[in-house]
């Protein structure tokens, strides 16, 4: 960091005893503190990052536990987790909030993105920050995909055969991937034993991408409703402790949403055939996903019939990873120099038909993958592609942005106050 | 964006969420479910225990003889009301098998409080020779593995019917059922009127017995119910208090900036 050692004046003497031979607080000050200086005009909606980060760390800490408790054999799989919910202290409450934690981790990524999306975070120069958040989505689908196995029940299985199985409509080399991944020639024990190495490791992975993430943001700052650059001192609040107190209100609400699942809903957002134990010779009638990959299940079922030399399998596959593929070039796709949807009359609409449009592949995902259904999904996945290749590279030659305020304390702080403060 | 805005959102999308999961859940078809307003549901729900315990009167005298509840222990029973000496001489009343001994033969002793409940088949194979093909499933999850579970359980022992609409086929050796996916189930009406004695005068009517057995089996699936719902009601008010400090701390300290 940018050596503190010059800044030691700190009036707790083992602080500053500290701080001399480690510059441990100064890193804290400049990393989430009063060194830390952000845009005044941050809505609640920039909340969502830390808690993000908040729910990452619950999940390794209730995660933690419950590997202590969790025995990774197909033999004994299910009726360890039984264990965990009957015998340990306080097991269901760990295993309730792991669960529920795990899909309130993808609310707050998900709103998080779309926020992202509203307001242009992603544009020059904080592309390489929101790529790496892109990557902290991929590793976290990987991680929470494997996390439901783990419990082995129906759909813990069946869900791990289809998606495992996405890999063999590779030409050529699928099916000796799909045999490697599994360990065998089906999902089983090997396969159960490597997600559960797997699922403990990726957090921490993700981790390591998160301090990354966090550390470009630190770069330029975060960006803000506005979408403009901060031009003065009075651009910035510090981050505490105005943002700390900002985000332990935001944090109380979360909890409050979290609690009434994990004590009032508990099993409402999985499925309940996951309570049966897994079982190779009976299929379920629907192999349904968690809520979160809904959307992606959608796409990836959209496509039914060949394209050209490409089987309608691959095709689905190529569409579903595609479609995490286009958030990686969003940066170069959209080409409006404007960041805030708010100063972009055409944008702002199409954000909201990009959402309901997720909203409603969402909602696809959970039907069958028949009739009217496959026909909207397929609707549903060309829109999603048609906004990012193709609206978006036009909207930024076709759209007039609305004039942007001269400052972000302009519009804040009122007139008086918008007369240059150099 | 205001706090209202942002939680409104949350909330819709939160709601969003519960709509695709239902939907989901419905279009795994089937008959409307008998319902009945449970003591154990709800914020402050509590398990009927008397109800859970002529429930389990109903499994051992009837659904043992076929399923299996391999996940509940005799001691659990202390939950149901069942002192500590009432839970040694239910156990003692079963037999275990245990071992190996010193001469490594397995041996059969009266049940321990710890002990899991005995299975009626040795494993699947057997259970399935002995009921014509079909699998009896274990119960200790079925109010969870079905969605509605307890309710379920109320509906499929009241959903027998002799005379199945005209639609419906019935195979050999086969039930109709209302409520069953596919209305053709293997087991055979397990529950009648009278068919259990109740010894604390319960009426014993169909209906009795099947909400019982509800109530029973939903004790089994989910016996930290109560324990999880009252520590629900704490953390809630300590997490509301707690917010509304945040928040008014919040004020507090944004005050100077506006």
């Amino acid at each position: 960091m940018s050596a503190g050692s010059g800044t030691n004046n700190y009036a707790n003497p083992v602080i500053r005893w500290i701080e001399h031979r480690l510059p441990i607080f100064s890193t804290m000050d400049h990393m989430v503190g009063s060194q830390y200086p952000t845009p005044r005009n941050l809505s609640y909606w920039w909340n969502f990052g830390s808690l993000a980060g908040i729910a990452l760390t619950l999940q390794i800490m209730t995660g933690i536990v419950l590997a202590m408790h969790y025995t990774p054999h197909v033999d004994y799989a299910f009726a360890s987790v039984e264990h965990i919910m009957r015998d340990v202290n306080y097991g269901w409450l760990l295993r309730y909030a792991h669960a529920n934690g795990a899909s309130f981790f993808f609310i707050a990524v998900y709103i998080h993105i779309f926020r992202g999306l509203y307001y242009g975070s992603y544009k020059n120069p904080r592309e390489l920050l929101w790529m790496m958040g892109v990557v902290i989505m991929l590793l976290m689908m990987g991680t929470a995909f494997m996390g439901y196995v783990l419990p082995w029940g129906q759909m813990s299985f069946w869900g791990a055969t289809v998606i495992t199985n996405l890999f063999s409509a590779i030409p050529i080399f699928g099916e000796s991937i799909v045999t490697w991944l599994w360990g065998g020639f089906s999902v089983d024990n090997p396969t159960l034993v490597r997600f559960f190495s797997l699922h403990y490791l990726l957090p921490f992975v993700i981790v390591g991408v998160v301090v990354l993430h966090v550390l470009a943001l630190h770069q330029f700052g975060s960006n803000n409703p506005l979408g403009i650059d901060r031009k003065s001192p009075k651009d910035s609040i510090p981050f505490h402790p105005y943002y700390t107190v900002k985000d332990l209100f935001g944090l109380g609400v979360f909890l409050i949403f979290l609690a009434i699942f994990v004590f009032y809903f508990p099993n409402v957002l999985g499925h309940p055939d996951n309570y049966i134990e897994a079982n190779p010779l009976s299929t379920p009638a629907h192999i349904v996903p968690e809520w979160y990959f809904l959307p992606f299940y959608a796409i990836l079922r959209a496509i039914t019939f060949d394209i050209l030399f490409i089987p309608a399998k691959l095709g689905g596959v190529i569409a579903m990873f595609g479609s995490i593929a286009v958030l990686i070039v969003l940066p170069w796709l959209d080409r409006s120099p404007v960041r805030s949807a708010r100063f972009r009359p055409i944008y702002k609409w199409c954000f909201w038909l990009l959402l309901a449009d997720c909203l409603l592949l969402g909602y696809l995902g959970a039907k069958p993958a028949e009739g009217v259904y496959t026909t909207l999904a397929l609707l549903g996945t060309l829109y999603y592609f048609f906004h990012f290749l193709i609206l978006l590279p036009l909207l930024g030659s076709i759209e007039r942005p609305k004039p942007l305020p001269a400052s972000i304390s302009a519009p804040v702080l009122g007139d008086a106050a918008a007369t240059p403060a150099e | 964006m205001s706090i209202k805005k942002t939680l409104l959102a949350a909330s819709i999308l939160l709601a969003g969420t519960g709509f695709a999961i239902d939907s989901a859940r419905a279009a795994g078809g089937g008959t409307e479910l008998l319902h009945k307003a449970w003591p154990h549901d709800g914020i402050f729900g509590k398990f009927d225990k008397a109800a859970a315990q002529r429930g389990f009167q109903v499994y051992r005298e009837v659904c043992s003889g076929c399923h299996s509840l391999e996940f509940v222990a005799f001691r659990n029973f202390q939950d149901l009301g069942f002192s500590e000496d009432e839970v040694k001489a239910l156990a003692a009343e079963y037999e275990v098998t245990d071992g190996p001994d010193d001469e490594g033969e397995m041996f059969e002793r009266p049940g321990k409080p710890f002990d899991q409940l005995p299975s009626p088949y040795p494993n699947e194979n057997a259970a399935r020779a002995a009921n014509g093909g079909a699998y009896p499933p274990d119960l200790s999850l079925i109010a969870k593995a079905r969605a509605n579970g307890t309710d379920y359980v109320y509906s499929l022992l009241q959903g027998y019917s002799d005379e199945p609409p005209a639609d419906v086929e019935i195979g050999e050796g086969m039930s109709y059922n209302a409520y069953f996916a596919g209305h053709q189930i293997a087991m055979a009406q397990p529950l009648y009127e009278d068919g259990v004695d109740y010894a604390d005068g319960t009426e014993t009517t169909l209906e009795q017995h099947a909400s019982d057995v509800a109530t029973f089996l939903t004790w089994a699936a989910e016996p930290k119910l109560e324990e999880r719902k009252g520590m629900g009601l704490k953390v809630m008010i300590f997490l509301v208090i707690l917010t509304g400090l945040f928040y008014a701390t919040k004020r507090k300290v944004w005050a100077d900036l506006h």
